[in-house]
């Protein structure tokens, strides 16, 4: 069930570059929530009417807690970075459907690109078996002993060589050549299409979380189109990242 | 104190309703209240057949208000008939079925398809600025306006409120040509065809190029037409752009609307429709209103 709440931020800081690290009060929120899946967080300034879609970095249920690792592109992550420890935020959440996750243990590999790497911490506590994490950014890489605690393995990629492998972390994939039962990746898409198509050469099913311009995050405006085929059907129809996303098999997105 | 309304035979519990394509079929929102507190649901469009929308983006916001360029997207009449309207009907409230077409024989098409099903009044949208054929190039024109308006008439068997669009010179001249179609009442307003670039592809930022403006940003303009249409024409008003909080809706209604939608507003608040409910209660209550007549239209 989603919920509609008041939020006390309880911790913020600035992580690097205009990143930063939240934790937020949500223990109704956290009860539920799933990794992949995201809340609206609302920016109470009468300009900017619509809630901003983030994704559950971790999700803390024995303390009620919910972490958002955001970067500041405008108006609304601006404000949210202004936050003080005490301050109160509105809330929509859990939505979205959330990463698969057999029960059984499996091979991962797990590539992040950018401000898509948060959400594939809460998914890699969850992961059972090898998983693999490759965590591909321009400069400095983000929460790096963060997915180390998870027991995986880490690869970090950097663009412009300044630690870790020098270049894309999807090429870091190719040359290494792991093999893997399943993949999982979010980050931009031209770089989850990149994934998508290494996956089908591989024949590894992947799962990308696909990110769309939203309004009401809750499936009712169809703002947040993407064209999916499922398997089965003879065309494709148009799906709502925020209702049956964000995570969508690679090989039913028309790309 | 007497909260309901009365808009062409049909008895609404409150003057609270929801602007079409802003609340789905109410699945969604019957998650946060009971959607019988509402006078009534407003469905998003309906159409012969599924429509797939536009490409995106389809979203962009703009200051205190949204561009949207969705273009009406839905599963179809089939779909709507066979899922919606039992789910719908689980609550205490009334179902009203927005209408959208390309053609005249779609419109029709659509709303014979309804006319015998359990549904309360239809809204034929004429204003939509996001499809390339039909919608608005019928709401702009005030001959074509009658013509559609009179050749649906023949098919609706409930009351038939016509939407109207705000992208015109003169909107009391559509309001005026669509009553004398036979429209039992209209709805206004729809969205105000808009742009944003992108200054930094220096693209247009939604890929339809244009959409429709809605949210606080229009409420002072959809005011106004509401005001003029009520001194123009005797049939009800659904008033709608913009409203957020009770204080909107009241100025609607004292501007001449029967009714109020609800429409961006339920993004940034899923429960801006009840709270509005309430808080009209309240403000009638306050001021020893019996009944919301002593206050429509009361702007001279
Ligand atoms: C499912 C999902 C999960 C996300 N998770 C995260 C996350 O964990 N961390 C993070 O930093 N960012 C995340 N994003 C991107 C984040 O939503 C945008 O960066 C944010 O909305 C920008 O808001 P703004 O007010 O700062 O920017 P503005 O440019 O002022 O925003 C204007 C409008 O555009 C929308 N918008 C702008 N950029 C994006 C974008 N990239 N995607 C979707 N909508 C956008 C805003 O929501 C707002 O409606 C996620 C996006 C989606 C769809
Ligand atoms: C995302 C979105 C979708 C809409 N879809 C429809 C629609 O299907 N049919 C219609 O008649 N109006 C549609 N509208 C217009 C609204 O019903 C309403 O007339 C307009 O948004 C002004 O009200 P508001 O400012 O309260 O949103 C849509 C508006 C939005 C924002
Ligand atoms: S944001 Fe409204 S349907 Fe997805």
């Amino acid at each position: 069930m989603k919920k509609f709440i008041f939020a006390e931020v309880v911790e913020i800081k600035h992580m690097i570059e205009d990143i930063y690290d939240m934790y937020v009060y949500a223990p109704e929120i956290a009860k539920n929530a799933k990794p992949g899946q995201f809340a609206e967080i609302y920016t109470g300034l009468g300009e900017a009417i619509l809630p901003r879609p983030i994704s559950f970095c971790e999700i803390i249920k024995e303390k009620g807690l919910i972490r958002f690792c955001f970067r500041v592109v405008g108006k609304g992550t601006k404000h949210f970075s202004e936050m003080k420890k005490g301050d109160k935020l509105r809330l929509l959440g859990p939505l979205g459907n959330g990463f698969e996750i057999p029960d059984a243990p499996q091979k991962s590999i797990v590539i992040g690109g950018g401000i898509g790497i948060p959400p594939l911490l809460e998914l890699c506590k969850h992961l059972k078996g090898e998983v693999h994490v490759f965590l591909g950014t321009r400069e400095e890489p983000i929460l790096v002993e963060d997915f180390e605690k998870t027991g995986a393995i880490v690869h970090v990629c950097t663009e412009n060589g300044c630690t870790g492998y020098h270049g894309y972390a999807i090429t870091l994939v190719d040359e290494l050549n792991i093999p893997a039962d399943m993949i999982y990746s979010c980050g931009p898409k031209i770089m989850l299409k990149i994934v998508s198509d290494w996956a089908k050469k591989k024949n590894i099913r992947a799962q990308v979380s696909m990110e769309e311009r939203m309004a009401c995050g809750i499936g009712v405006c169809c703002g947040c189109a993407i064209k999916i085929q499922k398997k089965g059907e003879d065309d494709w129809h148009s799906l709502k990242v925020c209702k049956d996303g964000p995570v969508f098999w690679n090989d039913e997105v028309i790309w | 104190m007497n909260t309901s309304v009365n808009i062409a035979g049909v008895c609404f519990k409150n003057p609270v309703t929801t602007a079409s394509g802003t609340f789905g079929s109410g699945k969604e929102y019957s998650e946060f209240f009971d959607l019988g507190r509402l006078g009534a649901v407003t469905v998003k469009g309906v159409a012969t057949t599924e429509w797939k929308g536009n490409n995106c983006p389809r979203i962009a916001e703009t200051y205190g208000g949204m561009l949207n360029s969705v273009g009406l997207q839905n599963p179809g009449v089939d779909y709507f008939i066979k899922n919606d309207i039992p789910f719908l009907r689980k609550y205490d409230t009334k179902i009203i079925v927005n209408i959208c077409g390309h053609t005249v024989s779609e419109y029709c098409e659509v709303t014979e398809r309804l006319s015998d099903e359990d549904i309360d009044l239809f809204e034929l949208n004429i204003s939509c600025p996001n499809v390339s054929a039909g919608g608005i190039t019928f709401g702009t024109d005030a001959k074509m306006a009658e013509t559609v308006v009179s050749e649906v008439k023949k098919y609706a068997k409930k009351p038939l409120i016509v939407k109207l669009t705000p992208n015109v010179t003169d909107i009391t001249e559509i309001a005026r040509a669509v009553v004398s179609g036979g429209a039992d009442a209209v709805s206004l307003i729809n969205t105000l065809k808009g742009m944003k670039i992108d200054i930094n592809t220096r693209k247009a930022f939604l890929a339809n190029k244009f959409g429709g403006l809605s949210g606080p940003a229009v409420k002072p303009v959809a005011l106004r037409m509401v005001y003029e249409v009520n001194k123009a024409v005797d049939v009800p008003i659904i008033g709608m752009g913009g409203i957020s909080n009770t204080e909107d809706a009241l100025e609607f209604i004292m501007a001449g609307a029967t009714m109020i939608s609800v429409g961006t507003a339920n993004f940034a608040n899923p429960y801006a429709t009840v709270e509005i409910v309430d808080g009209i209660k309240e403000y009638m209550e306050k001021n020893n209103i019996k009944d919301l007549s002593e206050i429509r239209g009361i702007i001279e």
